[in-house]
This record gives C-alpha cells, structure tokens and sequence, in this order.
C-alpha cells in the first residue's frame, strides 16, 4: 500500500472497545451524549382522527390500495431531505385494509373528524406529570413521512406541552416535547420496488415524548427510558402490552452529529445499541480526519459510474453471474482517496463498507445481499483478473477501491450516484441519518435524519383553544409521580428499595388505603415496611379484583395489626390467611414434626437449620418462626 | 389590510395591541414569557379565520403552537426569519419534437403554496414552476400555462365557462396539440358540459383536471392527475372535451369521462368522477390512452372549432322534495326566472299540489324541463299517469341528461333563443352525448360491497 493512504488515526488502528469497557470517563471523551424519544399508545376507544376502533390488530384485510409518495414543499419553502430520498426510491406501496379496523380517512379518501378528546385530555395530564408548559393552542401539524407508512405522507401531530422536566438520580433530565399524534402502519414486507402495510394500528392516538441529550452513558439512557414508561404507566392513561410502546433513542459524539435510532424494541437493549452507535460516529469521525489529512474534500468526490457488464458476464461470482442472466447491468464506482478505509470497523462485525450497501438497500432498493463487491475487500467475490478489468475500465490504480453494484439500470444509476453522496459525506464525518436498531445490537441505515423542513401545518383541521376550566378538571384528577410517591413511601417509613419499587407498582394506591386502616390500630403488630413488602411478594394470594382486594386486604390487615395473624400466614394461606395456632396445638404439632424428621445433622447451627426446614413445613404462617426456633434449641439441648 | 397592520398580518385586537406594545411583529424569533412558562420559536402569521386570542409559535422542531395572548407577562426578540415559501422555478425545457400543449388555470390547486393568512393553500402555476414540482411534464410535451382565473369551483359560473371557451378557441386557432383545463373538482362537470356546448366540432382534445388531494401533501392525486391529462391532451385521439381524473382510488390510471355525462359523485374520495348512464371514453397511464369505445370524435389537423358562446343564466335547478309546495316555483317566476330544470322523483314526477304552481309558470312562458334524481336512467313519464299529467303542464322531459348537464344547457339554449320550438330542439339535440339513445346494461354500476365476489374483485382488479 501507498504509504499516504496507511491509517494514521489512532481510533481506526485499536479494536472498538466493547459494551462495559468504558467507564463514565470513556464516553465523556467521546463525547456521547444521547437522549430518548418514548411513543406510548394512550388508552382510548377509538383512533385519533376517525371513529374506528383502537387497538384492534388482525391478520386479515379485503381490500388493497396502491399509492406512491411525492415530496412536498414545507411551510418554509423548502424541500425536505428526507423527502427527497424517499422519492428517489420509487416504491410501489401498498396499503392492506380490513374493514372492521379502517375507513376511508386511513386510506386518505377522506379529510380528518375532529380530533379525540379523551386521547387529547390525557395528553395534558401526561404532559403536566412531566412537568410541561401547556400549550393554550393546539395546532394540528403534518409531519411529513414518504416511506408510506402513513398513507397521506405525513402524521398529524400537535404540541401539548414544552420544557418539562424529571428527576434522574440527583439530577434533572429535561423533557424537551410532549405532542399527540396518530400512530403509523405496520410494515409487513419491504423486497425491492413493492413496501406493504398493514392500516390497523394507523390512526392510533401515541404521546411522543422527548427529552433533551441529558444522558451520558448507555445506561442512564435505559434508566431513564424506564422511568419515563413507569411514570406513563401509573397514570393508568397509556395503552400496555406488546407494541404499545416504542422508542427511539438520540446518540451523538464530539465531532458527530444527532443520529436517530428507531424501532428499539425494548429498554435492555438500549445500552448495546447506544454505545455501538457512540463507536460507529467515533468510526466516521476518525475516517473525516483521515480523509482531511490526504486532501480528499467533497469537491474531489465525482459522480463516476463505469458499466463494466461486458467485463463479468462470465464471472465465477454466482450473484452477478446470475444477475447478468438475468439481465442486470453492472456498474463499477471508483473511489480514489478511500484507501483502506472501507474495511475499518464501525460497528462491532460491520466495516464502513457498509454504510455504502446500506443506502443502495435503502435507497436504489436492491436488496439481494451482499448488494456490493468492493475491489479492497477481504471477501470472495470476482477473480483477480476480472478486478483488474474492472479497475482499468475505470481508469484507476488498482491500489484504488472499486466498488461494483448490479441490478436493474435504473437502480444502478441510482446506486452509484448514492455511492458518490455518501463518500462526499464521508469527508463531512457523521451524515444526518434515522437509523434502524438491529438484533445484535448494531444499527443499520433507515433514511436521511428529517429536519424541521417537514413540518407543515395542517389545513384540514383548526387549531383547538384549550381552557383554563378544560385544564383544570384534567389536572384535578392526576396521580403523584413515582419521585413523589417515593418520596412520600420514604416518609411513611417504607424501606428504599420497597419505596422505589412499590412508587411505580399497581399496588400503591391500595398500600396507601390500607396504611389508614393500619394506622387506626395505634400500636401495629405490622410495619409500613412489612406491609409493603407483603404486597409487593408476587407469591401472595391476589384476589381476582381490586373491589374485593380492598375488602380482603382490609381485614387481613386488620387482622395483621392486631397480631391475630401472621404476614407469613398472609402469603403462605390459600384464598383466606392461615390461623395461627395456639401455643399448646403449636408444641404438640412440633412434636409431631420433630419424630418425622429423617436423619441428618442434630447438632449445632447447622442441625438447627436442617431441624427447621422440615418442621416449618408444617407449622410455617401458624406459628413466628422465631418461636419454633426457640423450641427447636430448647429440643436439642 | 391596513399600514399598521402590515407588521402583523392575521392579528386583531387585543393579540395585535400585545405584539405591536412588545414590538414583536410577526418573523419575529421570540421568547414570550407567560403564566404557562416560556415559549420560544418564530412568530407566524395568524390565519385570519381564527380567533383573536392566540399567537402563534413556530417551535425549532417545526410544530406550531398557539399562546393566548392574555397568558403573555412579556416578549423578548431575539431576531428575525423571514419564510420565502417559493416552489423551485426551473426553466421548462424545449423540446421541437414534442406537441404543444396549453394548460389554461381557473383555480385548484396542481401546484400549490400555503396561505399563511387562511390557513389554506393556494395555487402555483408558472411552467417553471409546474416544471419544478412535476418534471415528468417535459417528457409529454411543451407546456404553455395562462392562468384564466383563480377561482374555488363553486365560484365558477357563466361568465367563467364563457370566458373559457373563447381562451380555449382562441388557443386552438394558434395551434395547440391539445388544452389542459385546471379546474377545482366541485364543480368540474358543470363547466365540462359548459364546454362542452360552447366549444363543438373540436379537432383537439380539452381535457379538465383537478385532484381530491390537494398538491401539498405527499399523497396528492394531481401530479399522476395533471400528468394523464397532459398525455391526454398531447397525444390522445379522442378530441372531445373530457374530465381525466383517477380511476379506481389507487394510484394506477385515470379515465377519461364525456364532459356532459360525468358527475362528482364521492365528496372525498380521489375515485370521485363516474360516467353516468354510460361507459367512459377511455383509460390513461403511463403507457398511454387506451380507448374503451370508437364512437368519439377523432382528433383533426384543420384549426377549425365552431365557438357557441351564448349563455342566460336567468335558470334553476330544483331538487324536488316530498311536501314541496308551490311557492317555491312561484316564486322562481316573480323572480324573473326564464327557464327550470327540474330533478324529479323516479321515472320524473312531482307532487299533485305542484302542479298549479307549473301551469302558472309554462303561461308566464317559463321553460321547463325534466330530469331525474335517481342520477341514471331515462326520465320515461307516461308509465304513469302523473309523467302524463305534468307534461300536460308544459314540463318537457330531457330524457337522460344529468340535472347538472341539463342546468347548464338550458342556459346555453336560452342564450341563443326564447322560442319555445327552438329551445327545445336545442334542449333535446345532443351535442355530445348529453342525451344518449341507449343505456348499455354496464353503463350502471354501482356494487356493493361486502358481496364476497364483489370484494374479491375490487381486491384484485380495482384497488
């Protein structure tokens, strides 16, 4: 290799370090910093903009509509980027209706019926759990989307609350948005030219919350991810259950830019994938420097696209040879200045090669992997002899990569012209990019990042004034955050971790009726603490409803205070607690167990302990197992 | 809008009175500071349409939001960001192998741009213009553009058909391929059968198109809509004044309906316009016009159109309704009304308590026609002896015209006559198809779906 073009970046000649080897201090210097964008369902009969049912998924439609998507100017005079790509795709969509779950607004055969209020009265109620300012106008925006996964190409949304903010540790993680909007398709296939979607979920009223880059590290992303679910969750306002909610999470490097990681399907996954992203900028960050450092500028990036097919037709490499059967074309794309740079790692398994067979998935759709053969890659694909066609057909040294793409004309031409825009962004370091959460933990392109450009404001709807009063009976009725219940747990003098754990449980509302009942009985055989715990075990008896729940906590805590029972009576008992035994029905008991134990250790602690744990057995809940224990040494001595 | 408004546009007292004391016009960048905490973004203008109260914000993400005014403590300026909300203007290329093809605007919107100051959106036009948001036009041909009018549909009436024409003879004289006719879809088959009667023995096709889903959303029907139109008009031998709208609701052809036999039948759907009480001219897509039948009148190569722009619009249409009473055609009469299509019930009848009412006005020498409500079929009124009865009135039936295309044509006949002979030779004369002498057995076709074979057929073949 020429020595100009050996790597110099001292990132580029390490192995990426993996997922909990940096520390705090590792990603401070990378610069990470990353923030969350959390969609949950709100809980409501019908969708957003029609009456349609919401939440009623099927595998069966009737019907079918076929659309494509065209850009559109934003409300700035601008086209959007997005946009732009998406059109350059040309995909056929296709849209699965089933008459039960749609009607002719999903399908864009009719103008939007005014918006839910439910959905929208619990929006506010989110908005302010959060610490929102509230809007006092709801303005309906249409945000643009021409993959198709909404059929008229954008997403009503609207603004309910701005600059709210949460506890986090002993800080504060700042909530930049909350708005409501219409849930999107769900994509059933995506192969070539054809996108399919099914319309059930679409329509379906979401709260998209945003926060600010306030977390640091790949785990304080998932905490805060979960507090954000938790809080939504207790307030009893939010749809649960599998797809309900989604989240895409934000990461950028010093030297990066804000990438958008979408579909992460669940919160656990989120410190593989933040911190995979926090390499593969750093990756790119690198590779700019490297590029600047050989003179290579976008300007010296030129559209080439060299029709090689005559060159391979014969070639042993099964996947063009097959396609050149089948008619494809062939081009080669030279790209001078990239010398070993495209086999630098990027990701854990994933070289920047890949960021270029990315966008000709994506953007020229051809999807048949591998999509590329590149002239430097450590990869079987042509024969020496073909590269050295290839290379001359483009007129390079064969020093230089060439990357080779094959498929129909047109989305060859589309290809190399993608190649060309991505080395030029190359130069640039980290593109503008939404990008898709994959199982490994890695993430793969998805689309050019939006901008505000999308936004345009929509005319089918007016904006919607929000009263004071409508504003006040909704905030009338609003559960304590978990910070505050645990807040309040900590000073009825329930332990940190039941605190923690019970301010975000369903049970917490009940634990605060029964700590009443707890406190009328002065001088309690049961702690706060105890109480809790009892109805945090998941092994304890759960009476099927909260009416009789209540009921039947009611007494037993009753019972619980005034010593009739005992908390391991409560969670050992079947429907009822058990009873307690009296002391002498105890002791003739004990003796019973006590002849049946087999033979073991007597002796000592240890002897104790085999004792127990066969006598318990059947005295366990009935009787302190303190005071069993009592007789077990009194026994042995 | 007056000069102090000018800084402010949409707002009024007190929302103005608020901006004009923080000096805050609208493009202002600001934050306003308000009992509900702050908001920053750009100023916007307020929609003229909506309340006093609010001022609207542009968020740096792009959502709008709205303050109300009397949550505001006070504003501070930051700068300034003027929107230039322009559609990319590229010069539309010239190709001397093409035809030429003149796209005449009434209103609608191809292209459009946002009205800040309605909310709404309103047309773009130039070529440059049309050419920056649907290149694929300079495959077809070499488009001219004339903007006739910026109307809504409803708007469009009389003067507007007539002033149409004489464009669209006007042009043909100079040569086009072809007229494409921009038109809102309201009321797109009321000025198709203008035309229609104005513009006859054509030797150019006049295509009328408009879209259900206006251009500035991503899923809009016009750019596929103007594209089939202007094939249509570049290349289509069927030179006839036509509607081409889309066919079925999806995105793969459009038709091409007579001008006096289509009707918007859907209030929302892009599949609106139907062929009535026929089959439509022919299909259109990517690959080309596809005619469905030879009886149309063929393209020529001689200039020569026969321009008929007369009109009286001293003409009503009325619905009929059970328990309509008389005054309301007595009233037609005081009023001066020279001329009234009626839609009738069935075959096409009206009620006993009427029929006063209609002698009083065929004495007072008022032309009345009938037609049907039912929307197909033929009025037919001696099945009955009412049909027999009101004929004895002097109601003459119009066979199966459309009401709408028999509206405008009693206009059009009373422009040129008032002699009862003369306007109803006119009246029942065809001038293209607007009266047929046969209704083909698929020329209504109105299914129903949750038929199994009828759903297995629209999944299939009609999506």
């Amino acid at each position: 290799m020429n020595p100009r073009h050996a790597l110099t970046e001292p990132w580029l000649l390490r192995p990426l370090p993996q997922l909990g080897e940096l520390d705090a201090g590792g990603y401070a210097d990378l610069g990470m910093i990353s923030g969350l964008e959390v969609h949950q369902q709100l809980l409501s009969d019908r969708k957003l903009f029609c009456r349609c049912p919401a939440g009623r998924y099927s595998a069966e439609h009737q019907a079918e509509v076929l659309r494509h998507m065209r850009p559109t100017l934003s409300e700035m005079g601008e086209y959007d980027g997005t946009a732009l790509m998406e059109f350059k795709t040309h995909k056929d969509i296709v849209y699965l209706l089933n008459n039960e779950t749609v009607c002719t607004y999903e399908m864009d055969d009719a103008p939007p019926f005014e918006i839910d209020d439910v959905a929208l009265d619990r929006s506010f109620a989110i908005a302010r759990l959060l610490g929102c300012n509230i809007v006092s106008e709801v303005h309906i925006t249409r945000k643009q989307y021409l993959d198709g996964s909404i059929p008229t190409g954008f997403q009503r949304t609207a603004i309910v609350g701005t600059d709210g903010r949460i506890p986090y540790r002993s800080r504060t993680v700042r909530i930049r948005q909350i708005s409501i909007e219409e849930d999107s398709c769900r994509e059933v296939s995506d192969r070539g030219h054809l996108r399919t979607y099914r319309t059930d979920r679409l329509g379906m009223p979401l709260i998209e919350t945003v926060t600010d880059p306030d977390m640091k590290t790949p785990w304080e992303v998932m905490e805060v991810g979960q507090i954000l679910r938790w809080l939504t969750r207790i307030s009893r306002l939010v749809r649960t259950g599998p797809g309900a909610a989604r989240q895409d999470v934000n990461v950028s490097v010093t030297g990066g830019t804000r990438v958008e990681i979408k579909g992460v399907p669940s919160l656990r996954h989120i410190p593989r994938l933040v911190h995979n992203e926090a390499l593969r900028q750093t990756s790119l960050v690198a590779i700019q420097r490297e590029l600047q450092k050989r003179g290579v500028g976008a300007h010296d990036i030129v559209d080439r696209a060299v029709d090689v097919t005559a060159s391979v037709r014969n070639t042993e490499f099964r996947n063009v040879r097959q396609a050149v059967e089948e008619g494809a074309t062939v081009v080669a794309v030279p790209l001078p200045g990239f010398e070993g740079l495209l086999g630098a790692a990027t990701q854990p398994r994933t070289t920047f090669l890949k960021e270029f067979s990315d966008r000709i998935r994506v953007i020229a759709c051809i999807d048949d992997l591998p999509n590329l053969a590149c002239s430097t890659q450590d990869a079987p694909t042509f024969a020496g002899g073909e590269w050295d066609k290839i290379t001359k057909a483009c007129g390079v040294a064969d020093t230089v990569p060439v990357l080779v793409v094959w498929g129909r004309r047109q989305d060859t031409e589309t290809a190399a012209r993608e190649i060309a825009i991505r080395a030029r962004d190359a130069t640039a370091g980290v593109p503008n990019e939404t990008r898709q959460a994959l199982d490994d933990g890695t993430n793969g392109f998805e689309r050019i990042l939006p901008g505000a450009d999308r936004m345009y404001p929509d005319t089918d709807l007016p904006p919607i004034g929000i009263s004071d009063e409508r504003l006040a009976r909704i905030f009338a009725n609003l559960p304590e955050p978990p910070w505050q219940r645990q807040q309040r747990l900590l000073a009825q003098g329930v332990g940190a971790d039941l605190a923690e754990r019970l301010s975000r449980h369903p049970a917490y509302d009940l634990f605060q009726i029964l700590l009443v009942e707890l406190s009328r009985h002065g001088q309690s055989a049961i702690t706060a603490t105890g109480l809790a715990s009892l109805l945090l075990d998941r092994s304890c008896p759960r009476p099927p409803s909260l009416k009789v729940a209540s009921a039947w906590w009611g007494e037993t805590v009753r019972r619980l205070a005034a010593g009739e029972i005992l908390p391991e009576g409560v969670y050992h008992g079947e429907e009822a607690p058990l009873e307690p035994l009296s002391e002498a029905a105890a002791r003739r008991c004990l003796a019973a167990a006590l002849a049946a134990v087999p033979d073991g250790p007597r002796s000592g602690r240890q002897g104790e302990d085999f004792v127990m744990g066969h006598v318990m057995r059947d005295l366990r809940g009935r009787v302190a197992g303190r005071k069993v224990r009592g007789w077990v040494k009194e026994a042995q001595a | 809008m007056n000069e102090a408004n000018r800084d402010y546009p949409g707002y009024r007292t007190p929302t103005l009175d608020l901006l004009r004391r923080e000096n805050a016009p609208v493009w202002s960048q600001a934050t306003l500071h308000t009992d509900r905490g702050d908001f920053t973004g750009l100023i916007l203008p307020r929609s003229e349409t909506a309340d006093a109260q609010h001022i609207v914000l542009k968020l740096d993400t792009g959502y709008n939001i709205g303050v109300r005014q009397d949550t505001v403590q006070r504003i501070t300026v930051h700068g300034r960001k003027v929107a230039h909300y322009k559609i990319p203007e590229k010069a539309f290329p010239y190709d001397p192998q093409k035809p030429r093809v003149k796209l005449i605007g009434t209103g609608g919107t191809i292209a459009s741009r946002l009205d800040y100051r309605t909310g709404a959106v309103i047309p773009a036009f130039s070529p440059g213009e049309l050419y920056g948001s649907v290149p694929e036009l300079a495959d077809i041909c070499n488009l001219e553009t004339e903007k006739l009018y910026g109307v809504f549909s409803e708007n469009m009436g009389p003067e507007q058909w007539l002033g149409t024409a004489r464009a669209i003879a006007a042009e043909i004289e100079k040569g086009v391929a072809g007229i494409v006719v921009g038109h809102g879809t309201d009321t797109m088959h009321h000025t198709a059968a203008a035309l229609t009667y104005m513009l006859q023995d054509l030797p150019v096709p006049v295509v009328m198109v408009g879209s259900q889903r206006s251009s500035d959303r991503p899923s809009s029907d016009a750019a596929i809509n103007l594209i089939n139109a202007t094939r249509t008009a570049a290349t289509s031998d069927i030179a006839e004044v036509m509607v081409c709208m889309f066919g079925p609701t999806s995105d793969q052809y459009g038709l091409l309906h007579r001008g006096t036999r289509v009707r918007k039948m859907h209030s929302s759907y892009r599949s609106t316009f139907r062929t009535l009480s026929d089959i439509p001219l022919a299909r259109v897509d990517q690959d080309g016009v596809k005619p469905f039948r030879a009886d149309y009148n063929h393209r020529r190569e001689d200039r020569g159109v026969t321009l008929k722009d007369y009109y009286d619009d001293r003409i009503s249409l009325v619905y009929y309704y059970p328990n309509m009473k008389p005054d309301i055609i007595d009233s037609l009469v005081a009023n001066g009304y020279l001329g009234i299509v009626i839609a009738g019930t069935g075959l096409g009848h009206v009620n006993k308590p009427l029929y006063p009412a209609l002698d009083r006005a065929n004495r007072a020498g008022v032309h009345i026609y009938m037609t049907v409500q039912t929307m197909w079929g033929y009025v037919q009124m001696y099945v009955y002896e009412t049909g027999r009865e009101i004929m004895e009135l002097g109601v003459v039936p119009a066979a199966n015209m459309t009401p709408e295309a028999a509206y405008v044509k009693l206009g059009w006949a009373l422009g040129q006559s008032h002699d009862r002979a003369e306007v109803e030779r006119l009246m029942l004369t065809p001038v293209n198809g607007e009266i047929t002498a046969r209704e083909p057995h698929n020329g209504y076709l109105v299914m129903q779906g949750g038929i199994p074979e009828v759903d297995a057929f629209i999944s299939e073949h009609w999506k």
